[in-house]
């Protein structure tokens, strides 16, 4: 028989949702910074077959890094998936990452988020608001 | 910034990403909802849970997720490939509607039209920000050079 958890206050919440959205974030900039250093994947295993682009992959410290920081995501997200709902957490999580993703890709990237781009997180981030309630 | 046009092969790819990733963030939840409140001072559980069904499913999907994520990373900026995550819930919601024939509120389909919105304002912009000097020094070719000097 199972317990349920006992819903959190907001500040938990919030630390929980925020350790979600740091990690992720961290995460998906150095896999982006790998993966541009790497190159076009789809192009390196029709010359060298998929060994050749699994080891061009995973031959990339900056890859690992990023996973390591994935993986914290990962545990941040099912601690918080076992306090709080998945309504909550998802789109929560969901929405913030895309804005601080944006802001993370301008400044450690160099990607050229345009109005085009800021508009579109901005759209796709309320969107996920309105869809989880 | 020159426009990249994107092959059906990539588009797929990114149908992909979008799908993979809310259909494993479903099947965590639900794995995690049936386990007993896990507290900080036994974070040791959290790695029992990861062999539970419906977390190996999740893990599974997530797995689909990532691979195409990275290819999809290889070729295009993560300001544009984050949008088209979102577009999964869209297709659940779709899915929810028009299969299981749940309701969907004003609300609801108000979301559903800024996320389609936002990802064809995304879609039909340039996929990757051009940087000649770099993408010369670091491109595709030089990884492919460097693995055939392996």
């Amino acid at each position: 028989m199972t317990v349920p958890a006992a819903f959190p206050g907001p500040w938990s919440a919030a630390g929980m949702i925020a350790a979600v959205v740091l990690c992720s974030t961290a995460g998906e900039v150095l896999v982006a910074a790998a993966m541009k250093t790497i190159g076009d994947l789809d192009k390196i295993r029709a010359h060298s077959g998929m060994k050749g682009a699994i080891r061009a992959v995973i031959t990339c410290p900056l890859f690992f890094a990023g996973v390591s920081f994935l993986a914290l995501a990962f545990f941040a997200l099912l601690f918080a998936l076992n306090h709080l709902d998945l309504s909550l957490v998802g789109p929560a999580s969901a929405s913030l990452t895309l804005v601080t993703n944006a802001i993370a890709g301008k400044i450690f990237l160099k990607e050229n988020v345009d109005r085009r781009r800021w508009t579109a997180a901005v759209l796709v981030c309320v969107g996920v608001y309105l869809l989880a309630h | 910034m020159a426009h990249h046009k994107l092959t059906v092969r990539q588009y797929a790819i990114l149908g992909m990403v979008g799908l993979c990733a809310p259909l494993g963030d479903s099947c965590l939840s639900r794995g995690m909802t049936h386990l007993p409140a896990i507290s900080l001072d036994h974070l040791g559980t959290l790695l029992a849970a990861v062999f539970t069904p419906w977390i190996v499913a999740g893990i599974a999907l997530l797995i689909g997720f990532f691979t195409s994520y990275l290819t999809a990373l290889s070729w295009a900026d993560l300001t544009f490939v984050l949008p088209t995550t979102a577009f999964g819930n869209v297709i659940m919601a779709l899915m929810a509607r028009f299969w299981l024939h749940e309701p969907i509120s004003i609300q609801r389909w108000t979301g559903i039209v800024l996320i389609t919105i936002g990802v064809g304002f995304v879609a039909n912009g340039p996929s990757r920000t051009e940087r000649p000097l770099m993408d010369a020094a670091a491109g595709p070719i030089s990884a492919v050079e460097e693995e055939q000097m392996r």
